[in-house]
């Protein structure tokens, strides 16, 4: 998405100014919340589950270099042509130059969030290549001019109403209908020519198994598959991190990526890439994009175990709350938070404080990353390497040095209870943030200690 | 035994009466209990701000002020799992990590460690419980929704002892009110809106009380609760357990 200077916290006012929206948004989202509730309590192993898949993922993380060249030599072995990006600006040059020598300038593509991380719609458009996303929920964001909201219902801050004014406009549905399935036929029928028209089709790539050089491609829609089947060139998109060692891994992860997404066993189409079909082209682009950065640095690397579920974006209180867009990035929510700052610490310093620290991140992600924990920790990176306003810093600085000196700490006290002006959450009063919405505690005549001291000590 | 009180600096300052039945409560219960005076903070509000670097002083304060008892007990889940992650003491990091080893939220400390089974009190009205988030899934004093897994509750089973209790469920058992320390002015909205939501739950299923181990979450309720003026009140689950017809 496009940046727009401006920072979670004021996106997420902007979105709060309708309540009622916001409340239809977080009852939504939980609503799917729900759905995995259901979904893991009637699997008894679902915990052994998870911790199996972080120890795989743990397992990748520490070995990639070896388990990348071996899906490469593998991958190579069954017919299909490996690049290797090692930014945005690179894999979509890669992107371009297969489609150049293939004299092609009209794609579709399929779900993923790797190329919207790396901005290739708006790059294809700028050299002249029309792209046609083919996920219902992506196409409609993409008829709108929007990015998606959320990774796995991209167009989960629409409600159907204005999906029916949306097509109305462009796939000229009558006006006023918005029936789901009606929508959902419309935008079959306009999709389906662009697969039977379109020679090239982009895919993202869930899992590619070191073991075999295939890989995995799950939807919901089928919308990948019938790309990629009807397509002289498939070109898959792939993170570094997306390895798994091996086929037998695909039960474990297979089993949690969609109880996880939507409260589902599985997703309908979980389609295996071995080799190109005859007559076929298929490339994969392997990107890097600040992954390799990400793996250095010890306290994040796990956030690379992400098989991107958005399990946790639907428990997030402050996402549901908030939506996607606040965020300013392609990849939202909290594991988007500790993502982000990765790619740039000024641009997204704000995204790890836009978090009450709650931990149902962590709890729920089937990888078992410690979302919370890495919020917390990029906090004291982002204000040691000088993001912090300077406000803060000269609140906090005054709020050290009073806590750190129990004689300060008791005159302010009684300094009209130092705490009501200087409280790190009554901080940054200018505006009165507390009080805008909620009452202040009344002080109390007198404080604990100073009833303690009274009460206790002469009798002692 | 004995067992140091240990009594978060907003609760000392807005709240005393928290303070005064969490030392009553134990005291009832056999504990000797000592209140160092010169305690101030966990430094939680600096160190969860990112300023983690600045609580130095207020860590070598607080194992200044704790470090000889047996136990370190707290009302309050957020400020212990503070000190159980994050006390450190450049010059005695033994007489920390000894600390953060023996420090308890008052909850857990009554549950594991005195192994209460009855309680002499007494509290005739319909209680909800608000799951505290860093009491429940940082010190894992209930179990948490999200988990496949037994459930269990240390306040829960607590409050089962107090004559009259009626518990009251929630929708959402184990949600976030939304307060997060700075959080709630850095974000004010969503932060409101979430203590807007937690509320509205407690209300809807007919609670006259909102009880937690966290005075933090219980503040903010509050504060939201007196601007509706709703007849609604807090009460920390320390008032309840000590308190008498
Ligand atoms: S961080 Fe975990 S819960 Fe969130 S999207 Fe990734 S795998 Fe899913």
């Amino acid at each position: 998405m496009e940046h727009n200077n401006k920072d979670h916290a004021t996106l997420a006012a902007a979105f709060n100014v309708d309540e009622a929206r916001v409340d239809w948004h977080d009852e939504t989202l939980w609503f799917v919340r729900q759905k995995r509730d259901k979904a893991v309590h009637i699997v008894p192993e679902w915990e052994a589950l998870r911790e199996t898949a972080s120890q795989i993922k743990n397992n990748v993380l520490s070995n990639l270099h070896d388990y990348l060249l071996q899906f490469e030599k593998n991958a190579q072995q069954n017919g299909i042509t490996v690049h290797w990006a090692a930014d945005d600006k690179e894999h979509n040059q890669i992107v371009h130059s297969i489609l150049q020598q293939n004299n092609i300038n009209r794609i579709v593509k399929s779900k993923s969030m790797l190329t919207e991380e790396c901005h290739l719609n708006n790059y294809l458009k700028s050299v002249g290549v029309d792209v046609v996303d083919t996920d219902l929920g992506e196409r409609i964001v993409q008829l709108a001019d929007e990015a998606p909201s959320h990774i796995v219902l991209p167009c989960i801050h629409w409600k159907k109403e204005e999906i029916g004014e949306l097509f109305h406009q462009y796939l000229g549905t009558p006006k006023g209908n918005a029936d789901p399935q009606f929508l959902t036929g419309a935008a079959r029928e306009h999709l389906r020519e662009k697969f039977l028209t379109r020679r090239a089709a982009i895919t993202g790539v869930n899992f590619a198994v070191a073991e075999t050089g295939e890989f995995v491609v799950c939807t919901n829609e089928g919308n990948a598959d019938m790309g990629a089947h009807l397509a002289d060139v498939h070109i898959a998109c792939m993170g570094i991190e997306k390895i798994i060692p091996l086929q037998k891994h695909l039960g474990v992860f297979l089993r949690l990526l969609t109880r996880s997404a939507t409260g589902q066993p599985i997703t309908t189409y979980s389609s295996h890439f071995l080799q190109p079909r005859k007559g076929q082209t298929l490339h994969i682009v392997i990107v890097d994009n600040g992954r390799s950065r990400q793996l250095g640095r010890e306290d994040f690397r796990n956030s690379l175990k992400c098989i991107r579920c958005a399990a946790c974006f639907n428990t997030c209180p402050v996402y549901r709350r908030s939506g996607g867009h606040s965020y300013h990035t392609a990849i939202a929510g909290p594991i988007g938070s500790i993502l982000a700052p990765n790619l740039d610490m000024k641009d997204y310093a704000d995204l790890p404080f836009a978090s009450t620290l709650c931990g149902s991140c962590s709890n729920v992600c089937p990888v078992k990353i410690d979302i919370h924990q890495q919020l917390y920790k990029w906090r004291q990176v982002l204000v040691k390497d000088g993001y912090a306003p300077t406000a803060k810093k000269i609140a906090m600085q005054g709020m050290a040095s009073t806590l750190a000196s129990p004689g300060i700490y008791r005159f302010a006290g009684k300094m009209g209870r130092w705490v009501i002006k200087h409280f790190p959450f009554m901080v940054n009063n200018k505006l009165n943030a507390w009080y805008k919405h909620r009452d202040m505690p009344a002080p109390p005549k007198e404080s604990f200690g100073e009833w303690y001291k009274k009460n206790r000590e002469k009798k002692g | 035994m004995k067992a140091g009180l240990f009594i978060p600096c907003y609760v000392d300052q807005f709240y005393p009466q928290v303070a005064i039945a969490t030392l009553q409560l134990l005291e009832k219960l056999g504990v000797e209990v000592v209140y160092p005076p010169n305690q101030t903070c966990c430094g939680q509000p600096m160190a969860n701000s990112g300023f983690e670097h600045l609580t130095k002083g207020c860590d070598e304060l607080f194992v200044k002020n704790f470090a000889n008892l047996d136990y370190i007990v707290c009302p309050s889940g957020s400020c212990t799992l503070h000190i159980k992650e994050h006390l450190h003491d450049e010059h005695d990091e033994a007489a920390a990590t000894g600390i953060r080893k023996r420090v308890y939220e008052l909850t857990e400390f009554l549950v594991d460690v005195l192994k209460v089974e009855k309680l002499d009190a007494s509290f005739p009205h319909k209680v909800s419980m608000h799951q505290s988030c860093h009491g429940q899934r940082g010190l894992k004093i209930s179990q948490m929704s999200e988990l496949v897994a037994a459930p269990f509750s240390k306040p829960g089973k607590l409050l089962q002892m107090v004559k009259g209790v009626e518990l009251v469920q929630l929708s959402r058992p184990d949600e976030c009110c939304g307060f997060g320390g700075t959080f709630c002015v850095f974000e004010e909205a969503v932060s409101a809106k979430m203590g807007k939501d937690r509320v509205a739950d407690h209300i809807d299923h007919g609670t006259e009380f909102i009880t937690a181990a966290d005075m933090s979450c219980l503040m903010h309720m509050e504060g939201i609760l007196k601007r509706q003026k709703s007849k609604v009140e807090v009460k920390h689950i320390a008032e309840i357990l000590n308190s008498q017809l």
